[in-house]
This record gives structure tokens, C-alpha cells and sequence, in this order.
């Protein structure tokens, strides 16, 4: 990495270094939140706040942070962003900060914000680790947000809210597929959008730990 | 006694961190390709519970809720909005102070976990743990049980994953979902069973 540039900053962890799909990041507070689409646009609007000022406030302070303490100093940074967050949201949205319960707090230990601040914000300038933050959001936000888009479209047949797809119960045509609202569906999308992800940019696939040696004996088959 | 038991049980199966509320996410998938490693992390964060969640919930009965200063002659103050950078606070230095007393007194002890503990104050669960304990109003006790519970939930769901990953690195898995995806796909159905559990109550 020679010359960054401002676009690239910008557009890359979107899909060829993406947060969740690659990095293994954040994924701890994606999940919950992503059974309609309002409470997930909400949750990504806030992470992606407090990734770029949590960037931008530890990169103006880079230079003045001890080594030994910067863990703490950064934690301090993200908490305060993320208890305004919170307090917006109660004041401004209150159903929705209800929904989303604990976890606007748990962005605090969103590894994401914490990843990048560590990562980035420490070695870059304030504009390039401001956009680095906001990158890095949408990265997140996308991935939570087709994760969302699924879940509420075929799991109550309506996207923001609005009926698409007219469920039985009401009289319409389709049965919602209650799994879709359970824990375990948003695995399987995440994992089925990496395979999609990874099939579409070979160079991002894992090594595997043992080669398959092919079927020698013909009685096999 | 009852009522302990039955929220232990639901602290561990019904409402497990890992797979009902996915929280500890990051370190559940990294550090889940071995079981000896699985079995250290799972027993470290059993123990960092067991201990910040009843500390979390003496701090904010004793300083941050509506009210809970007049013991100071401050009956108006409510200190709540203060509360996640409290928690996170506490965690930290919990999790400090715990491997200073593990390097000095029990160093077999210490160099078991010693990599893990760091990792601990940037787990969501621990965090999650401390922040569902607030919302549903645990009294001191409860609180110890929940941790506790929260502890073996999170522990049990990691080292199960770490057997599971284990076998499956022999396994013919197509290109694209090799390493992480497949570990998500085996979550899922983790979670599918752990579903199961749900309706059962004491």
C-alpha cells in the first residue's frame, strides 16, 4: 500500500474487503438486529457515525497517545460516541431504540470500530480515517442490510413495513416462512452471501486445510 | 431455590449468548478451530461473567440508577445515561486486575489463559451480559446465577463448534464457502438445534 487514495479508502471495504465477509469483523451485533428492514437501517446509520468520528477523533489524537494506554484511550472515545448515539436515538426514536435494545450499546464492542481505530485511525491522517470509518460502515451496513432485505421480505412478506407479498392470515396468498424471523436464518444467509461473494472474487477463498486426493478404486462407484 | 434454577437453565440453553443472540460473534468464529484453545477461552469467559455481571449490577443498584444516590443526600441525580462507558470500565479493569492476581498466585493458571483474557474485554458477551442484566432488573443474586450461566452457555456453544470444526476440515467443501462460510452454515444449524430448547421452563 504505497498511495492510498481517497476513493479507494472509501469504496473498498464495501465488497473486495468487506467487514463481515472478510474480516471477520462485527459480526457479533449483526445478526439480532436484522429482522426488518427500519430497525436495521437504523442500527447501520449508527455504526457507521460512530466508526467515522471514533476514526476521526483517534487519528487527530494519534500522535499524542502513549502506547502502553491506547487501548483504554480509544475505548473512552468510542463509549462517548456511542452513549450520544444512544441518547439520540432514545430522544428521537424511541420505538425503534426500544426494538434494538442492548445493542446500540454493544457497538461499543463492535470489533469493527475498535478494528479500524486500531488498524487505521493509529497510522493515517483525520480526512483519510474519516473516510476510512464511513467505508467501512457501509461495508457493514450492506452486508446487514441484505441480510434484512431477505429475512423481513420472505419471513413476513413486507419490506419497511409495507405489505409486498399479502400474507394468509390476512387473506393474501403467501405463507411467511417463520424461520426466516429465527436466529438461524441469518447464519445461512451470511454464510450463502460469502459463498455469492467469494464465487464472484475467487482471490478472497480460504486455503483448505487437506487437498481431497481423487477415487482411485473403481469399485466405488 | 427454584426460581435460581430455572434461570440458570435458561441463562445456558434457552437463551444462549452465542447462538440465540449472537453476541461474541468475532472471537467465537476465530478462535474455534481447536478444541484446547476453545475449552480455554470458553473457561475464561465463564470466570470474567461470573465476576463483572454481579460487579456491573452493585454499581449501577449502589451509584447510577434514578435515585439510587440519596444515600450521598443526592435523591434527584440519575447517573443511567453514564452507564455503558461504566460497564465497559469495569470490564476492563476486571479483566486486568484478574490476570495481574492469576500471573502472581496461579501461574499454571495464567499462562493457560493468559492469551485469552485480553481478548475478553472486547467480547461482546461480556458486554451484552452486563447490558441484559440492567434491562431485565436482576436483583444481586440473580445477577451471580445469570453471569454464571451466561459463562457456561457461551463456553458450551464454543467448544461444541471447536469439535465440529475439527472433523470438518477432512470434508470436501465447495471453493467459495470454505473456512467461514461453512462455519457459518454449521452455526446456523447449532442454533437450529439449540432452538429446541425454547418453551421449556421450570
Amino acid at each position: 500500500m504505497a498511495e492510498i487514495t481517497a476513493k479507494q479508502v472509501l469504496f473498498e471495504p464495501i465488497f473486495s474487503n468487506n467487514p463481515i465477509g472478510l474480516q471477520i469483523l462485527g459480526i457479533c451485533s449483526a445478526l439480532a438486529v436484522t429482522t426488518s428492514m427500519n430497525v436495521t437501517l437504523v442500527m447501520s446509520l449508527s455504526v457507521i457515525a460512530v466508526t467515522a468520528f471514533s476514526n476521526l477523533a483517534v487519528s487527530l489524537v494519534r500522535t499524542q497517545i502513549p502506547a502502553s494506554i491506547r487501548i483504554i484511550v480509544q475505548m473512552t472515545i468510542i463509549a462517548s460516541l456511542v452513549i450520544v448515539v444512544d441518547q439520540i436515538l432514545k430522544a428521537y426514536a424511541y420505538e425503534i431504540s426500544k426494538q434494538l435494545s442492548v445493542f446500540v450499546g454493544l457497538i461499543i464492542t463492535n470489533c469493527i470500530v475498535m478494528g479500524r481505530a486500531e488498524g487505521f485511525a493509529m497510522k493515517n491522517g483525520p480526512w483519510l480515517s474519516f473516510l476510512d470509518g464511513i467505508g467501512n460502515g457501509l461495508g457493514y451496513s450492506v452486508m446487514l442490510l441484505f441480510v434484512a432485505f431477505f429475512r423481513e421480505l420472505l419471513g413476513a412478506g413486507s419490506l419497511f413495513g409495507f405489505t409486498l407479498l399479502s400474507p394468509v392470515s390476512e387473506g393474501g396468498w403467501y405463507v411467511p416462512n417463520g424461520l426466516l424471523l429465527l436466529p438461524p436464518s441469518a447464519f445461512f444467509i451470511i454464510g450463502l452471501a460469502i459463498w455469492g461473494l467469494r464465487s464472484w472474487m475467487p482471490e478472497q477463498v480460504e486455503e483448505a486445510d487437506y487437498k481431497m486426493s481423487r477415487h482411485t478404486h473403481k469399485e466405488a462407484f | 431455590m427454584e426460581h435460581y434454577i430455572s434461570l440458570l437453565l435458561k441463562a445456558v440453553f434457552i437463551e444462549n449468548m452465542a447462538l440465540a443472540f449472537f453476541l461474541g460473534m468475532c472471537t467465537f468464529l476465530a478462535i474455534s478451530k481447536k478444541i484446547e484453545a476453545a475449552t480455554g477461552l470458553g473457561i475464561a469467559v465463564i470466570v470474567v461473567l461470573t465476576l463483572t455481571v454481579p460487579a456491573n449490577n452493585l454499581i449501577y443498584n449502589n451509584i447510577l440508577r434514578e435515585g439510587a444516590l440519596s444515600w450521598a443526600g443526592l435523591p434527584d441525580v440519575d447517573l443511567s445515561f453514564l452507564g455503558l462507558i461504566t460497564y465497559i470500565g469495569v470490564i476492563a479493569a476486571i479483566v486486568q486486575i484478574m490476570e495481574m492476581i492469576l500471573d502472581k498466585y496461579i501461574p499454571a493458571l495464567y499462562s493457560a489463559l493468559g492469551v485469552f483474557l485480553p481478548l475478553i474485554t472486547v467480547n461482546c458477551a461480556i458486554m451484552g451480559a452486563a447490558l441484559f442484566m440492567v434491562e431485565r432488573d436482576y436483583t444481586f443474586s440473580e445477577s451471580v446465577v445469570y453471569g454464571f450461566g451466561a459463562g457456561v452457555g457461551w463456553a458450551l456453544a464454543i467448544i461444541a463448534l471447536a469439535g465440529i470444526r475439527e472433523k470438518l476440515k477432512y470434508s470436501d467443501v465447495p471453493e467459495g464457502l470454505r473456512g467461514l462460510g461453512i462455519t457459518f452454515i454449521t452455526v446456523g444449524l447449532m442454533s437450529l438445534g439449540f432452538m429446541s430448547f425454547s418453551g421449556i421452563s421450570l
